[in-house]
């Protein structure tokens, strides 16, 4: 009897959560970013590396330590094509909604210590200060005031942007711009992103990607 | 700065046909004729005025840095989870955003939410009483003398005892909606456009025990006494200011529905309670008939309750009259 209403509240519980797929399980992710995920799309580590370290060289993000929830929702936008990259959108294409919450559980416990090439000083000085204080004048509200102390991220909507490489980031604030990346809620990013200088975009990014990251937490 | 609002905005809409960047306009009211405006200074302005002496900017600087982290008095002067840029944001030298600079060029001057003369420190401490649900820093304190010092200096050049201001408060919608505002279009309306950042339940999130977006009702939002649990103050402050970086975005209907949604919740109570919210709203009728506290709202009278937040007493000592007999 009361095991039966046990498993009742439980079934309820995951009802309510929305959650129907158990949560992400790290060690199946990790197979996935290790060997792919058996229907011909890349392992994840080929560009992003077994740790998630990414490669600023050629423009692949770090995804280690970034929150889970962002992960799953960036590769089921891949997936379904809400976010557009050719790189990315055959190796999504194939993953179920379990194994993106596994990928997702995986990058998001790896905890790398960024090494951010050097940047020049007065490009970091414009950076912190738009990441910090932002351009009101012109209607860039600080970057903190959203993805949080640091730009460490807030939630599965805010993405941690410390110690992100500064390539991808560039890329990513010139496809808000631009209208390539549209996968923001209500428009939030676009109307900041459309508002930066090119000049703004290399030192907020450069800036950036000197920050700690908060690393390792899922 | 504000042309280069309208070029933008101008620009987008000029080119719709074709294909072109994509831009959210910042749409600003447009002063009225014969209004004062100020463009209060920048950090940067206040860093490379070589004439002011640098005691005095020292000061000034920690006023902005209250200002700007409030929490760091968290349990001191701030019981609730808003920072003084909460509110008024752009770091309080924003037009349309609140912006402080007219408290030190207009006071001392009559008030009608406490029928006496206030001076600058009173109006900060009364912020303090109720937007922060709090304890003012003591009058001629240094914080508030780095507060005061901060007002001040955003006031630089600006005109005395000009009232006729543009941009000033949170009014630019008027007092009441043309057609009535609705809690449920208002709760639409903060599921579509508010609860990406202040929650499906209102209470804003943290990051590492840090307020990153404030709550909007419950024990940790401004109390019952706040100018922003009116109605219209609200409706104003979002018509002009979210969602962030989106200003004007909203049409004056949502704003005006979604500021009724939002302030029909509970918050901790007002600090001039007299043990009845009914009879406290009449007291202080000409503040409360712009609110909803102490009527009746799903079978509860709003703030009829002994709930300070986590605030350890109702009123601060300095909430008192003040009278010259």
């Amino acid at each position: 009897m009361i095991i039966t209403r046990r498993g009742g509240a439980f079934a309820v519980l995951l009802l309510a959560s929305g959650l129907l797929q158990a949560a992400g399980n790290a060690d199946r992710g990790a197979t996935i970013v290790m060997q792919g995920e058996g229907q011909g799309g890349a392992p994840c580590l080929a560009c992003h590396g077994n740790d998630g370290a990414g490669n600023d060289g050629a423009g692949f993000p770090r995804l280690a330590g970034l929150n889970a929830g962002y992960l799953a929702a960036q590769l089921r936008d891949y997936r379904e094509g809400r976010r557009t990259n050719v790189i990315m959108a055959p190796n999504a294409a194939h993953l179920s909604d379990q194994q993106i919450e596994d990928v997702a559980a995986y990058y998001a416990m790896q905890n790398v210590v960024a090494k951010p090439a050097e940047q020049p000083a007065d490009l970091l000085a414009q950076g912190e200060k738009l990441v910090k204080q932002g351009d009101w004048d012109n209607y860039i509200v600080p970057c903190e005031t959203c993805h949080g102390p640091g730009a460490q991220g807030v939630g599965a909507t805010f993405p941690g942007l410390s110690g992100q490489h500064p390539s991808y980031l560039r890329q990513q604030l010139e496809a808000w711009k631009n209208g390539t990346r549209t996968n923001d809620p209500n428009q939030l990013m676009l109307a900041i992103a459309a508002r930066l200088s090119d000049e703004q975009i290399q030192a907020v990014s450069a800036y950036l990607s000197q920050l700690p990251t908060s690393g390792g937490k899922p | 700065m504000k042309p280069r609002f309208y070029a933008v905005a101008l620009l987008s809409a000029a080119s719709l046909p074709v294909m072109s960047a994509p831009s959210v306009p910042v749409e600003l009211p447009e002063y009225k004729e014969g209004q004062y405006v100020h463009q209060a200074p920048t950090l940067d302005d206040l860093m490379n005025d070589q004439a002011l002496n640098p005691k005095l900017r020292e000061v000034i600087l920690k006023g902005r840095d209250l200002f700007m982290n409030t929490q760091q008095k968290r349990g001191e002067y701030v019981f609730n989870d808003m920072n003084c840029k909460s509110c008024h944001m752009g770091e309080g030298r924003m037009n349309w955003s609140g912006p402080v600079w007219p408290a030190a060029t207009t006071l001392p001057d009559f008030r009608g939410k406490n029928q006496h003369v206030n001076s600058l420190e009173e109006r900060i401490a009364g912020c303090f009483s109720f937007s922060m649900n709090g304890q003012p820093p003591e009058y001629g304190s240094d914080d508030m003398l780095a507060l005061v010092a901060y007002h001040q200096w955003l006031a630089k050049g600006a005109k005395v005892y000009e009232t006729n201001i543009g941009g000033r408060g949170f009014s630019s919608l008027g007092r009441e909606p043309e057609q009535g505002a609705d809690y449920d279009r208002g709760a639409q309306v903060y599921a579509d456009n508010c609860a990406v950042c202040h929650g499906d339940d209102g209470q804003g999130q943290h990051k590492d025990g840090k307020v990153v977006f404030p709550p909007l009702w419950g024990d940790h939002s401004y109390n019952w006494g706040a100018g922003m649990a009116r109605v219209f103050t609200a409706a104003s402050f979002i018509k002009n200011n979210m969602p962030l970086g989106k200003p004007g975005s909203l049409t004056d209907q949502q704003a005006w529905d979604v500021a009724l949604f939002v302030n029909s919740h509970e918050r901790p109570q007002d600090p001039r309670y007299t043990g009845d919210a009914k009879e406290t709203r009449e007291k202080y009728s000409n503040f409360h008939k712009w609110t909803r506290y102490g009527t009746e709202f799903n079978g509860q009278i709003l703030g009829q309750h002994d709930n300070t937040g986590d605030k350890p007493f109702l009123k601060p000592d300095v909430l008192r009259p003040r009278t010259f007999e």
